[in-house]
């Protein structure tokens, strides 16, 4: 049997290779068949959920969520030491300079990544912002969003914060932060599918002891974070229930 | 629950008396010093089936005033300032208690008497369609809204019993 591993569109185009290796480690490890298909947008990512076509991700907690109350998903892991944080961005000659000074009917440019939305509109609420006083200018990815504020098309971008650290200094010297989230209990997920039941608990030792020898070590820090930790199914139940109090 | 020490209070402050749910009474004292809800961050706790605070997290620490062993283990009415009507819980409790989401502007008294406005969520925590502790999480409100609740607070204080 093969199974169907991908990895939520929301990591920077320059980890594909990593998550291939780390992809190939896995196999290996388990030795079962994996193939990994990446997704280019959210959109493509859900079709290919809702075909039961995905038996092994990694995602953010808004998708984890439908995933583990719908589909039955059971938790894995958790990257240590990173968490889920949205910026909210203008451009670096706008008037604004804090949330307050947003206005209603300003023109926002942001993702389908609806993990770091749902962060971003939350920190929008104190100036009295919502969806049905904003424009949403939807784009492909968070360079887009970026030059969307730079070509004043949009007075403010939601930004993922690892996406929006990892553009250039370019771009960056271009635009302002006016606040960025500091939640800390919002992370990505290593979910697996029932149908995969047979290999969670190999794959969650595998998983939390991989950073013990130095090639697993490189592969995660390729990966952008320390190590795996696990990850309890209470554990994943109380950050559905934190995301439904921000919906 | 104990009562607060005028040794933590910090600036001039106001005595009253807090009658709780459980029939018990407690004295607060109380300033007029804002501290200004943190930057993008969540004041996070969670509870047993009886409000009694289970976890909290570092801002919750932070802006309460106390120490995290202080909170662990005590009602959460250890925050209740006396400018929120009883009326005020008595509909979060019947909402939560009815497995459904409760929202709202609360102001919460720290232990040095000052006290911090909150946009609050709570939420009960369902586990095989049983609730077995509730959750709430507090994010900075916008400043007309937490004007609106102030007018709607006193009303409903003035017409108390
Ligand atoms: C998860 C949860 C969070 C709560 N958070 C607060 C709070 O921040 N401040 C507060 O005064 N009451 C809070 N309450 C309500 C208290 O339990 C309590 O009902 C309230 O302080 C009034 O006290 P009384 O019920 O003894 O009259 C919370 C309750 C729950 C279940």
């Amino acid at each position: 049997m093969k199974y169907n591993f991908t990895v939520s569109p929301d990591f920077p185009p320059e980890r594909i290779a990593s998550w291939y290796i780390f992809n190939t480690w896995l196999q290996k490890k388990l030795d079962i068949a994996v193939h990994l298909e990446l997704h280019n947008n959210f959109k493509e990512l859900q079709a290919s959920i809702d075909n039961d076509a995905v038996d092994i991700i990694y995602t953010n907690p808004f998708e984890a969520a439908g995933l583990v109350r719908d589909k039955g998903f059971m938790p894995v892991a958790t990257p240590q030491g990173i968490s889920d944080e949205a910026v909210i961005v203008v451009a670096a000659d706008s008037d604004v300079d804090k949330v307050e000074d947003l206005k209603p009917g300003v023109k926002v440019a942001l993702t389908d990544d609806q993990d770091v939305n749902m962060i971003s509109m939350m920190m929008l609420e104190p100036a009295e912002l919502n969806k049905d006083n904003i424009e949403l200018s939807n784009q492909d990815n968070y360079v887009l969003v970026a030059k969307q504020l730079m070509n004043k098309k949009a007075d403010v971008g939601f930004f993922y914060k690892a996406a929006y650290d990892e553009l250039s200094g370019m771009i960056k010297s271009q635009l302002k932060p006016l606040v960025t989230s500091e939640i800390s209990v919002i992370k990505h997920m290593f979910l697996v599918s029932p149908r995969f039941k047979e290999h969670h608990a190999a794959l969650q030792e595998a998983l939390v002891t991989m950073s013990d020898d130095d090639k697993g070590k490189q592969i995660v820090t390729d990966l952008g974070f320390e190590a795996w930790d696990k990850q309890t199914q209470e554990e994943t139940e109380f950050m559905i229930d934190l995301m439904d109090t921000l919906k | 629950m104990a009562d607060m020490k005028k040794q933590d209070i910090v600036g001039d402050f106001k005595e009253y008396t807090l009658s709780l749910y459980d029939g018990s009474e407690k004295t607060v004292y109380v300033t007029e010093v804002e501290t200004p809800f943190p930057e993008g961050k969540l004041i996070v706790s969670r509870t047993d089936t009886s409000g009694v605070i289970t976890h909290c997290n570092d801002a919750f620490v932070f802006m309460s005033g106390y120490q995290e062993d202080e909170l662990i283990g005590q009602p959460h009415s250890i925050l209740r300032h006396p400018d929120i009507p009883k009326a005020a819980f008595k509909d979060a409790w019947d909402t939560i208690n009815n497995k459904q989401k409760w929202n709202g502007y609360i102001k919460n008294l720290r232990k040095d008497g000052g006290f911090y406005w909150t946009f609050a969520t709570i939420i009960p925590n369902i586990r095989n369609g049983e609730i077995v502790g509730y959750a709430s999480v507090r994010r900075k409100p916008a400043m007309n809204k937490v004007e609106q609740a102030k007018a709607l607070y006193q009303k409903m204080l003035a017409e108390e019993p």
